[in-house]
Parts: structure tokens; C-alpha cells; sequence
């Protein structure tokens, strides 16, 4: 289990940042994301592990309007 | 996630240059006028963003006068929405109405605008006392008039008084003349009547760039939802354009007092008119800025293929696109009008700025479109946009998901003068009364509006321009329309009220405020009324759950309310400042602010106007306007914790329907924020926790955000909040104050 902007999500082995994104449906394309406190690079989202127990913030940048 | 591509195989071709032409009449038009008014005055570029003069003019008396720009206006008002505001509430009593001659429409467009460095720098912000909500309404809006009227010598104009004959006020800032022309037998509606006017007051094919014209169209004149299309010439497509000062009811107000049409004639434009104190750090900042656009769009918002339109998708897929009056939030034929379509519909390789500069681009057009109703049937026209707003009010919230209808509604609300925010949501109000059995066919004089109706939802807007049956009613706004409804028993009064989307008598923009609380309050907390240009929080609420306490939230609703004031105040567009961000804004401490681009307009100001200013100086400039609006709003006898209410569809489910629709979230949230138990309990009983709980919320975040803005629980600014800003200066502002503390 991993917390995703503080709400739970099912963890699997080799999950990646890319899958929380699917789970998520996150589809907005200005995102700034930290696992366990660490930036991760918009390049690196595909590649990125992420561990069983993570705290995972989705920061979606202001849009609308 | 997908990112969407760019599939330049998949773009429709259209010649952009083809249409139906309005010209031929044009000499008999021109022979028609009659110069009621002339003088010369001598034209003057900007120093430092001002030209230290604005225009008065009362279409009434016929009076042309200068008036000074003072220190204390650019010290206290800046520009822009603040100038419109000042000179407003020195025109106004407190018993003025939007139809007295004393009430003005005042054109601004602020120190910095018309540079052509920087992205987005060429709006203006129209100021009058609404017909909708009887308080002052800003509207901000692009094309060419604002900076145009600025190169001819004036950083505002102000029109005030009632003609007794359909009038165009022309201002020629390269001769230095302004005339008032009798303008018996002009064109009604903006497309035809801009095209008309551009040509005949350009002196030839070269100048046509340089005449700007503002305008509305037929149904300004029979609704309270009018608007003012803001022109500008697109040199490819060889048309006229438009953007829109939408909200409020400017247009009514503008043929109201029988003026037909603005025109200025400029002079041509270029990098140095506005002369500002250090054009090599505005130069600086606008190729960095340019750069960014040009590396980082494609993988961003791609706003210069699709516009506003790229968040139709983004919506849908966060359960935040109207759907259906704002019931529900995502819809399955959404495929048919997001961006993916729109790519295509649009005429791309064209150039798409509303003003000189702006590499964003956003102004998109879809070209070839044969009107299939009403005056124009048969028609070949250009359309401006669909923007998002467009998209998601014409199309989702009335379930219009035919693309070509809803780009002709597009197109007519353009040109009959109708602000397409207002009329998507006052028509899903329509649609949804007609649902629930509060209209029927007899009640809206034959009109099925069902859901998806495009034909009858046009023959409503024809209605509305012709000023005839229903459409006639549903042109009052929603506010009247629901005091309509019930005054002659047409349903539950509480039911009309809740589902009515109108805050102050506004209606609502397009994003569903139901599931973030902050953005609740950053509709319903304004000056103006429900319109997102303050405050749009629903990703950093209820996404990223970076707001999780009342004091969060009134922080928020503190600091980008001020922060997006000032854009108005100084002649800047919303969409640079946050629809591409700079590569390494990820690495930043508050990456939601942006913080590049707000240094970038802290130095764009102090680069313009010579006045070195910090970050924290753009809140406080804009914290000087944003209470004097609301002592206005006072003053005119609302502004307080009353009129901030809100509809209940805004904050919550008011129907089965909708709570079914999200019965998981709704029956969690009656465990983990209200501590009971769901199980056993109907759907009526859920929805009325809901209300108490959600109604109670809404309540507690006004009082943390009056006692954030330094006002009283009834929010009214209080006396120190007054003098911290310096607006204790102006003793009327003082004295409407002091009336509302015990």
C-alpha cells in the first residue's frame, strides 16, 4: 500500500510513477511529483520504482481560467 | 496518461481565407453618417506606460474633455480595472442603476499593455455597473482597442450619458480627432458591423491593422446578458476578430446608451510606443519568456495548437467538466468536443495572438463553417475559438456534444453580443427546469429544451436577439429567471434556487465547485461574482490536498484573488502566467505560483513605470483595489456576507441523481468528516447531512477568509485593514465603511 496525496492505492512489485499516474487517471500534463520527498523528473516517471509504503505527492499546477 | 500529439495529417483543410463578405454596402453606410460632434486634440505616445490622460466622453451631451492622470490614481489604482473603478465610483451616487445616464463604461488597459516583448500584454479592462448584479463588473479582454486607444494619447476612456441616436465615437490618435458620428443605418451584429467599420476607417488596405473596433450585437439590446466584442485584424485570414469583455452585461449597458460602435485608428504599432524606463530588461525577459513557450508547450498545455480548449479533456477526466447544469462532471461523448477535435477543427500554421507578441498564440479559430440557422443561414464564417468556457457551457453543461452546433452557438453568441459563460449557464438552468417538469413546451412558447437540444437552444438565442418569447425571458440572466419561475408557481421555490447557478446575479463559469471547498468560496467570494479570473483552486484543494485546513484555504483565497487582480490592473492576459511553466519550475519552493514568471512581472512592471517594486508590493498594489471594489459594492447597497451566498448545487448534491453519481465518495465523507454511520439511512436522508454539513463548511471558510482579507465576519473592510492600504485618504470610502461597524 502506498498513500497517493494522502489517500491509499494498492502497491505492486516493480510499480512505477507512470503506473500511479494510470491508476490515478492523472491526465494533466504539469505535474510536479515527489516520492518520499524527492522530485522526480518528468523524464524519469516511466523508469522511477516505486517502493511498498510511499508517500507519493501529485502536485497538479494551477489551471482553469 | 496520455499525452496527446499532434497529428498534422489529421487537420482538416480549410482555406482561411474563404468566407461570406459584408463590404458591399459599405459607401451607402458611410454616406449615411452624420458628424454630430469633432475636435482635435494633439496625440501622444506613453512615458513610462502612461500617457497621463484619459478621455471623457458623454454620448448624451456630446461633452469631449481631458482629465489628468493623477499621482494618487497611479500610486493608489494603478491602471486598468483600478482606473475603471476610480473613475466609476466618482460618476456614480449610490442610488445609480445600470441603466442611468451617470453610469459609465469606462476602457482601460493599464501601464504595461500594448508592449510586444512579453507574452500577452495587450488586454484592457471594461468597469460599469452591471445590469445583472446592480455593483461594478471588470471584464478583461484581449484584441487591439486597449492599446491602441493608449498609443493615441489616453491611458482610459470614460462614456458616460445616453444618446438619443445610435452613435460611433472615433478616435483618430495619428490626425488627433475624435468625433461622435450619427450612425443611422450601421450593421447591428459584430461580424458584419466590425468588418464594415475597420474598412471604412482605415485609409487603406495597410492601415486596416491599426483600426480597432468595440461592438455588440442584436441581442444586447434585448437581454441583460449583453457583451462587447473587442476586435483586432487578422492579416492572413484578411478578417476582423474578436475577443470578448463577456461577463456582466457590459453590452446592455453600451446599447443602453445607444452607442453602435467604438473605433480608433492608431498608430502603426511598434516594439518602443510605450516607452518604457528600461526596455533592455523588458526585452530580456521576453526572449526568455518566448524561449520557454517555444521549448516547453509541446509537452505542457500545447496552447498553441488547441487554446483553453486542451483542458476539455482534463475535466472530463478529474470529474470537473459541467455536465448537464453543473449535475454531473464528466460525460462519455466529451471525445466529440476536446481538444483531440478541436486540433483539427482549428486552423493551425497560423499566426493566433490577440495582440502583437504573444507567442502563446492561443486565440484559435475554426474557419468554414456554414451556418445552418438562423439570419446568417447559409453563411460561410470564421469562429473565434471554441474556448474551453465555450466548449464546456455551450457544449457539456447543456449536453450539446455536435461539434458544428456548437461552434454556430459559439459564433451567434459572438456576434449578437452574448456572453457564451453566461448563456451555456443559463440555458443549462433552462434545460434542466424543463427536466424537472418546472417549463414545459407551453411555458417556453413552444421550445423543447431538452438536454442537447442545439436547434431549440439557437432558437432560443435568435429569440433572444429578436427580442421575442422565451428567449426574451431566459435574456434576464438566471438570477431573474429563477424570481420568475416561482413568482408564477412553476415548481418548489428551494429546488429553482438550488439549481440555479448564479452568485450576486452572475452566473457561473464552467468548473464544478461541488468537491473543493476552496473553489467554492473562490466563486461565491468575489467582487464581481462567480467568474474564475480570481481564484481557481480545485487542483491544489482537491487533488493535491494542499489546502487541508480553513486557514490554508483563506490563504489561498487571500493571495491568489490579489495576485490575479493585478493582472487587470496593468494590462496583462491570465494564460502566460501558468499554461507553460519554465523547465526547472518543478525544483521551485511553491511551483504552484510559479515563481519565475511572478518575478518576471514584478520586473516587467518595474522595468515599465521605473518603480521598483518587490513580489510582495504586486499583492499589496492589488490589495488597495481589491477593498476599494468591495466598499463599492457596499456602497451600492450589497458587498456584505449575504450577497457572498451561494446555490446549493455549487457546494453539494441537490438531486438523487447526483448523489448516486458519487454515492461511494458522498457515503465515505458521512463516515470520515461527519463521523456517522451511512448504512440503513435513504438517499434524502444522506443529502440532508450533506447540506448541513457541506451549507456549515461554507460557512466557516467566510469566516476565515473576511478575517484573512482583514474585513468583519460580515465582510466589510475594517477601518484598519483601510488604513494599512492607504485608503483611509479618500474619506466617501471611509464613511460607507464605518455605516456597517458597530
Amino acid at each position: 500500500m502506498i498513500l497517493v496525496n494522502e489517500e491509499p492505492l494498492g502497491w505492486h512489485e516493480g510499480m512505477t510513477v507512470r503506473d500511479i499516474l494510470r491508476a490515478r487517471n492523472y491526465r494533466f500534463p504539469m505535474l510536479v511529483i515527489h516520492v518520499n520527498e524527492v522530485l522526480v523528473p518528468k523524464k524519469d516517471y516511466d523508469t522511477t520504482l516505486v517502493p511498498d509504503g510511499a508517500a507519493v505527492k501529485v502536485i497538479h499546477l494551477i489551471s482553469g481560467g | 496518461m496520455s499525452q496527446l500529439v499532434f497529428d498534422p495529417s489529421k487537420v482538416m483543410d480549410i482555406d482561411y481565407t474563404q468566407r461570406t463578405e459584408y463590404l458591399e454596402g459599405l459607401e451607402a453606410i458611410k454616406a449615411a453618417h452624420k458628424v454630430l460632434k469633432e475636435i482635435t486634440y494633439a496625440p501622444s505616445l506613453p512615458d513610462k506606460g502612461y500617457t497621463n490622460r484619459t478621455l471623457y466622453v458623454n454620448v448624451g451631451t456630446h461633452e469631449i474633455t481631458e482629465k489628468p492622470v493623477t499621482q494618487q490614481m497611479k500610486d493608489v489604482f494603478i491602471g486598468g480595472r483600478g482606473f475603471g473603478l476610480y473613475h466609476l465610483w466618482n460618476a456614480v451616487k449610490p442610488t445609480t442603476r445600470w441603466n442611468d445616464p451617470e453610469n459609465e463604461i469606462v476602457i482601460s488597459p493599464g501601464p504595461v499593455a500594448g508592449i510586444t516583448q512579453y507574452a500577452g500584454t495587450g488586454k484592457s479592462l471594461v468597469v460599469s455597473l452591471s445590469p445583472q448584479t446592480d455593483i461594478p463588473i471588470d471584464s478583461n479582454v484581449g484584441g487591439f482597442y486597449g492599446p491602441l486607444l493608449k498609443f493615441s494619447g489616453f491611458d482610459a476612456l470614460e462614456l458616460q450619458g445616453k444618446s438619443d441616436k445610435d452613435i460611433i465615437l472615433f478616435i483618430d490618435g495619428v490626425k488627433g480627432i475624435i468625433r461622435i458620428e450619427e450612425a443611422p443605418t450601421d450593421p447591428v451584429d459584430s461580424h458584419v458591423l466590425a468588418e464594415v467599420l475597420t474598412h471604412m476607417y482605415a485609409e487603406n488596405e495597410k492601415d486596416l491593422p491599426n483600426i480597432s473596433v468595440v461592438s455588440t450585437g442584436a441581442a444586447a439590446e434585448h437581454s441583460l446578458i449583453g457583451m462587447l466584442n473587442f476586435s483586432f485584424y487578422d492579416r492572413r485570414r484578411k478578417c476582423v476578430r474578436f475577443k470578448q469583455a463577456g461577463r456582466g452585461g457590459i453590452g446592455t449597458v453600451f446599447r443602453d446608451k445607444r452607442i453602435r460602435a467604438l473605433v480608433v485608428r492608431g498608430p502603426k504599432v511598434a516594439g518602443d510606443l510605450n516607452h518604457p524606463a528600461d526596455p533592455e530588461t523588458i526585452a530580456k525577459t521576453g526572449i526568455k519568456y518566448h524561449k520557454e513557450i517555444r521549448e516547453n508547450d509541446g509537452t505542457q498545455c500545447m496552447m498553441r495548437r488547441n487554446g483553453t480548449a486542451h483542458i476539455v479533456e482534463i475535466m472530463d477526466a478529474y470529474d470537473l467538466l459541467p455536465v448537464h447544469n453543473f449535475q454531473f462532471g464528466s460525460h462519455p461523448d466529451v471525445h466529440k468536443i476536446d481538444s483531440s477535435y478541436w486540433q483539427q477543427r482549428c486552423t493551425q500554421h497560423t499566426v493566433d495572438g490577440c495582440w502583437y507578441g504573444c507567442s502563446m498564440a492561443c486565440a484559435k479559430g475554426a474557419d468554414g463553417l456554414v451556418l445552418r440557422t438562423g439570419p446568417y443561414k447559409g453563411h460561410m464564417v470564421t469562429v473565434d475559438g471554441p474556448e474551453y468556457e465555450n466548449a464546456a457551457g455551450l457544449g457539456s453543461n447543456c449536453g450539446v456534444f455536435d461539434p458544428d452546433y456548437l461552434l454556430e452557438l459559439n459564433f451567434y453568441c459572438d456576434t449578437y453580443g452574448i456572453c457564451t459563460i453566461t448563456y451555456g449557464t443559463l440555458t443549462a438552468f433552462v434545460m434542466e427546469c424543463y427536466q424537472r417538469g418546472i417549463l414545459n413546451k407551453e411555458r417556453t412558447g413552444g421550445l423543447e429544451m431538452t438536454w442537447g437540444n442545439a436547434e431549440a437552444d439557437l432558437e432560443m438565442m435568435h429569440q433572444m436577439a429578436r427580442g421575442e418569447g422565451f428567449g426574451k425571458i431566459a435574456g434576464l440572466g438566471v438570477k431573474k429567471m429563477k424570481e420568475h419561475f416561482i413568482k408564477n408557481g412553476w415548481g418548489d421555490p428551494q429546488l429553482i434556487n438550488d439549481i440555479g447557478m448564479e452568485n450576486k446575479g452572475l452566473e457561473y463559469s464552467q468548473y464544478m465547485s461541488k468537491e473543493s471547498l476552496a473553489q467554492q468560496g473562490g466563486y461565491a467570494l468575489t467582487n464581481k461574482g462567480p467568474q474564475h479570473d480570481e481564484a481557481w483552486l480545485i487542483f491544489m484543494d482537491m487533488v493535491n490536498k494542499q489546502l487541508p485546513t480553513f486557514e490554508d484555504k483563506a490563504e489561498a483565497l487571500y493571495y491568489f484573488p490579489l495576485f490575479r487582480t493585478w493582472f487587470g490592473l496593468n494590462g496583462f492576459c491570465k494564460l502566460p502566467w501558468n499554461d507553460v511553466v519554465p523547465a526547472d519550475n518543478a525544483s521551485q519552493p511553491e511551483p504552484h505560483k510559479v515563481p519565475e514568471h511572478v518575478q518576471n512581472y514584478v520586473d516587467l512592471f518595474s522595468a515599465t513605470t521605473g518603480i521598483k517594486i518587490t513580489k510582495e508590493d504586486l499583492i499589496l498594489q492589488s490589495a488597495k483595489v481589491y477593498n476599494f471594489q468591495r466598499v463599492f459594492n457596499i456602497r451600492m447597497g450589497k458587498g456584505l456576507r449575504l450577497h457572498d451566498a451561494a446555490p446549493y448545487r455549487s457546494l453539494g448534491p441537490v438531486t438523487k441523481e447526483e448523489y448516486e453519481s458519487r454515492a461511494e465518495r458522498y457515503d465515505q465523507q458521512i463516515v470520515t468528516e461527519m463521523g456517522l454511520d451511512p448504512a440503513g439511512k435513504t438517499t434524502e436522508e444522506k443529502m440532508a447531512l450533506h447540506r448541513e454539513w457541506r451549507t456549515g463548511r461554507f460557512s466557516k471558510l467566510m469566516d476565515s477568509v473576511y478575517t484573512r482579507r482583514g474585513w468583519t465576519l460580515d465582510g466589510v473592510p475594517t477601518l484598519e485593514r483601510l488604513k494599512e492600504l492607504g485608503l483611509d485618504a479618500f474619506p466617501e470610502v471611509v464613511d460607507v465603511v464605518k455605516q456597517h461597524l458597530s
